[in-house]
Formats: structure tokens, C-alpha cells, sequence
């Protein structure tokens, strides 16, 4: 085996096997990775996605800090069990403004990716509050204290400009107006255009009290999940 | 001789019957050369085969347009949804007849696999849609406002017929234009606070709880002018505006003092959403689905 007779150059020789399993890796690399970023198939662009309010982004953030994403997953699988249960599987693009996308991993809840508009406000609320009140068998912990801490859009608009800096496509306008969409937002009355600039958006108060809290922000989040895309006209590519 | 550290042990003597060496040697030990367990180096060849094979049945390859396909033309997509059609075929012929026939029909001795099926696919679209305020042994949340479906207590009507009406439309939801719909007076600026004290001692009497006599009695004229109209003389309620009896002690929203007086003074009431696709666009059942979940929900113990 002549050919494989060099192979002892190369095993002797460190930097001769650094090179080249660099050499190596790098081809994989570009196989495997670099065609992810311009075949179309993997891009699809879904009608309705669109980035999130100011509110609906401060409910993430929460989610995020709780940690809701260890026990609760985002992606419901092509698979017709998911599919009778959950909804219409997830799409990538359903999640194309999320930094960091919310996937999970670990189902100890059920799957989030579609709750919006399966509960009512209420009963979020109370499930927050106490979990066990309507959910018996439920291991949930309470997040009772979201009602009590008061959240003001003092970030808001950094925040936004922080996603904008990532590649979410936020406005001058909605930057501008992001304080005033926040607080208008979790509120029954007036129009700031928050509707308007975020086709979709729920206004109203979610928690039933008068300032804007993290259970408003959070609920409004939790609204809005799964809801943007009309599955009613999307017809999925099969190469996908 | 034998004191000098830096020589090197003595070299390996290869013995009779012993392996080639490689030409390998680290202080003095050779290196065989061992050939690799056929069985591994086989398995070894017949993973790169089957790889190879595999990038070609099967989507792969990433080109400019897109990714070859594969041969067999596999898509995760198309599986699950000639999945999901397999099964909706299956059950189509016993939805559509669970659709048709009158509801009173889908009972064990009228319509046996009807209402069997009814009941195990109503078991599911409730585990799916209704447990999450009903709670998944339909105990509802008693005191929170999610009303019992075990009890023989109904607030819109306990036969087959109203469990569907309701279930279809809804319940004061903005969605649906049939949803049933009715709503207390909160009658905190109506009443003063001794009508209210009195009252609400009325309602415990007449619920067989324990109550302030005298108060009870002055509270029967308040409830008669303010509460019969809806509740009933009696306190026996009313279906059709889905006031609830007060005689039966069983409390949507709890029947302490506290939790009455509340009521009286701010009133409450839940919601429900419509769930036929075919009444409203919020719904979210098919007529047999809700058809389904209608005779589940019957069969649960309080069925009319």
C-alpha cells in the first residue's frame, strides 16, 4: 500500500498533521455549514412573521430570566402526535427575530410554541399565582411576584436597537416609539399605533391592574406565540 | 556498566511465532503489527458503503439551488402529513355519521360504536382544549370560577342539546354572536351596605348554610326586588340566562360570606370560547369533534 505510506510523513510531522486536519475540518465546515446561508430552501420566508413589541420583547426577556425555556420547549416536531396536540408544526422562520431562539429541549411542561389565544388572560394570571389552583398535577412553581414588579420601558429602546444591531428589522418609528407602544399596549384604551406597527399585537390589560407589570409583559408574550403565521393560506415546500 | 542510567534497557527479543513489528521502537519495546478484528474492519466498510448509499436515497448533498433530494424522495413534512391524512381518511366515515345523526341518537343502545367512539375521541379533544380550565378530570377549579362538569349542577343546561349549544357558541365571548351571554349586576353602588350584609345572609340560608337569622329575614324583600328576577323566587336559578341556583350550595366562586358579598357587591362571571369552525372563525372543532366532546361531557355523571 504504497499511498498509504506517506501517511507515516505525516504522523511524524506535527505541523504537517495540524495543517491538514485544519485543511480537513474546513472542508466539512464549508459543506456543511456555508449553504445554510444562501439555498433558498432553507430561508423560507413565512407571510405574518414580524419582529416583536416592545412589551411582547419585555415578556421574553422575562421568560428568559425565569427560565421558563428549561422546563418548556418552543418547536413542535413534524410528527402527528405533536401536530394533533399542539398545532401545525414550527416553522424556522417562526423564529427568525428570536436572539436566542427558544427551542428547549426538555418537555417537564407542555410545548409553548402555539400557546397564544389557548387560555384566556385570567387564566394565566391565576396559573402564575398559583400553578396548582388550575392545574392540579402540575409541578409548576408559583410566579406570583410578577404581578407585583412594576415595569418601566426605561431599556426598551436599547434593547430594540441591540436586536436591530443582530439583524431584526426594527424601524426609526418603532425605536422612536417603543416607551409609548410599551405602555400603551398592556392598556385597554387609546391607540399609539402599536397594532399598526406590529400587525398582530394584542392590546389590552393582561393582568387586570392598572400599571404595566411583568405579568403583563409576560402574558402578552405568551398571547402572542405561535399566532402570527395563517396557517389557513401557507403551503408548506416539501423539499424542506 | 550496570550503574549507567542513561543506557537503554535491553531490546525486546522477538520470539518464535511472534508478529511482524512495524519498525517501531520506544525503549527498546517493539511495536507489532497486528492486523485490525476482520469483524470490526468489515463493519468498518460496510458503514462507509451504507453512508454513501444513504446520501443518495435521501436528501444530501447541498448544491446551489437547493439539496439533492434523494432517490426515494423522502421529505419529514410529507410524512407527517400523509400521516395525518391516513389517519383522517380512517376516521372520516364514523365523523361524518357522528355528524349526522340527531345527538340524542349517539347513545350505547341506539348507536353502540357511535357513541363509543364519541366517547374515547371526546376524551381526547378535552384532555387537548377543555382540561386547561375544566381541569383534566373536568372538576373544573371550584372557587376560582371554572365550573365542575361532574356535578349535576348546570348554569346553561345539562341535556346533550344545550352541552352542544353551548360548546358550539361559547359563552359571553365577542367571537361568536350565539354565544350565550348574561351579566350580574354589580350592585356594590345600588344597595347600601346593610342590603348587602342581609342579603347575602338570605343566599346562605336558602343554600342550607349557616346563617344570621335576622339578617336573613330583612334580606328576603332585598332579594326578591334585586335578585329574583334572574335567580328566581325560589333561588332555584334560571338556564336560560344561565343564573345559577343558589339553593344547591354549590359555588362557582366560593359560598363564604366574604366570597358572596364580593359577588354581590362586583359581580362575576366567566368566559368561554365558541369552539365549531362552522358557527365562528375563532372555533377551532369540527361539528363532529364538538359533537364528540358534547356526548363526552354528557356521559360525565351530571348529563341531563
Amino acid at each position: 500500500m504504497a499511498a498509504l505510506d506517506g501517511h507515516k510523513k505525516i504522523e511524524t510531522n506535527a505541523t504537517l498533521l495540524l495543517t491538514l486536519s485544519f485543511l480537513v475540518v474546513t472542508i466539512g465546515g464549508i459543506v456543511e455549514i456555508a449553504p445554510l446561508f444562501y439555498l433558498e430552501n432553507t430561508i423560507e420566508d413565512v407571510e405574518g412573521m414580524r419582529p416583536y413589541s416592545p412589551l411582547e420583547l419585555a415578556g421574553r426577556e422575562i421568560y428568559i430570566r425565569e427560565g421558563c425555556y428549561v422546563c418548556h420547549s418552543q418547536m413542535i416536531r413534524p410528527m402527528r402526535d405533536e401536530v394533533e396536540r399542539y398545532g401545525h408544526y414550527s416553522l424556522a422562520a417562526e423564529s427568525q427575530y428570536d436572539h436566542p431562539f427558544q427551542w428547549g429541549s426538555k418537555r417537564t411542561g407542555p410545548d409553548l410554541a402555539r400557546v397564544g389565544g389557548r387560555y384566556s388572560d385570567e387564566w394565566h394570571v391565576d396559573h402564575f399565582t398559583d400553578p396548582q389552583s388550575v392545574v392540579p398535577e402540575s409541578v409548576m412553581p408559583p410566579y406570583a411576584f410578577l404581578a407585583d414588579n412594576v415595569l418601566r420601558p426605561t431599556y426598551i429602546a436599547d434593547l430594540m436597537e441591540t436586536h436591530r444591531f443582530v439583524g431584526v428589522p426594527y424601524t426609526d418609528e418603532m425605536i422612536e416609539n417603543a416607551e409609548l407602544d410599551f405602555v400603551q399596549q398592556a392598556t385597554d384604551f387609546g391607540d399609539s399605533g402599536v397594532v399598526e406597527r406590529y400587525p398582530g399585537a394584542q392590546q389590552r390589560d393582561f393582568d387586570g391592574q392598572p400599571e404595566v407589570t411583568e405579568m403583563d409583559a409576560l402574558i402578552a408574550y405568551l398571547q402572542m406565540l405561535g399566532t402570527l403565521v395563517d396557517f389557513s393560506t401557507f403551503t408548506p415546500d416539501e423539499s424542506r | 556498566m550496570t550503574d549507567d542510567k542513561t543506557k537503554h534497557p535491553e531490546e525486546q527479543i522477538l520470539q518464535e511465532g511472534d508478529p511482524e513489528t512495524t519498525g517501531h521502537i520506544w525503549d527498546g519495546i517493539k511495536e507489532f503489527n497486528n492486523p485490525m478484528p476482520r469483524w470490526w474492519l468489515w463493519t468498518f466498510y460496510a458503514t462507509i458503503i451504507w453512508g454513501i448509499g444513504y446520501t443518495i436515497a435521501y436528501p444530501a448533498w447541498p448544491l446551489i439551488q437547493g439539496a439533492t433530494p434523494g432517490l426515494l424522495g423522502y421529505s419529514t413534512r410529507a410524512e407527517v402529513q400523509e400521516d395525518i391524512q391516513t389517519f383522517e381518511e380512517m376516521n372520516a366515515p364514523i365523523l361524518a355519521r357522528i355528524a349526522e345523526v340527531e345527538l340524542s341518537e349517539i347513545t350505547p343502545d341506539a348507536n353502540p360504536d357511535l357513541y363509543s367512539y364519541a366517547i374515547q375521541g371526546g376524551a381526547a379533544i378535552f384532555a387537548t382544549w377543555c382540561s386547561q380550565c375544566h381541569g383534566s378530570g373536568a372538576a373544573g377549579v371550584q372557587a376560582s370560577g371554572y365550573p365542575n362538569l361532574l356535578d349535576d349542577d348546570w348554569l346553561w343546561g345539562g341535556t346533550i342539546d344545550d352541552i352542544h349549544f353551548t360548546i358550539s357558541h361559547g359563552i359571553r365571548n365577542e367571537d361568536d354572536l350565539d354565544a350565550r351571554y348574561s351579566e350580574m349586576t354589580a350592585f356594590d353602588e345600588i344597595l347600601t351596605d346593610e342590603e348587602i350584609a342581609s342579603v347575602v345572609q338570605y343566599v346562605r340560608n336558602i343554600s342550607g348554610q349557616e346563617a344570621d337569622a335576622t339578617l336573613a329575614a330583612a334580606g328576603e324583600d332585598v332579594y326578591l326586588n334585586n335578585c329574583a328576577s334572574c335567580h328566581m323566587d325560589d333561588g332555584s336559578g334560571d338556564q336560560f340566562l344561565g343564573a345559577p341556583n343558589l339553593t344547591d350550595a354549590i359555588w362557582l366562586y366560593g359560598g363564604s360570606e366574604e366570597a358572596i358579598e364580593y359577588t354581590v357587591r362586583y359581580s362575576r362571571f366567566g368566559v368561554m370560547p365558541p369552539w365549531s369552525a362552522d358557527a365562528s372563525e375563532a372555533g377551532r372543532l369540527s361539528e363532529a369533534e364538538v359533537r364528540a366532546v358534547s356526548v363526552y361531557v354528557h356521559s360525565l355523571g351530571g348529563g341531563e
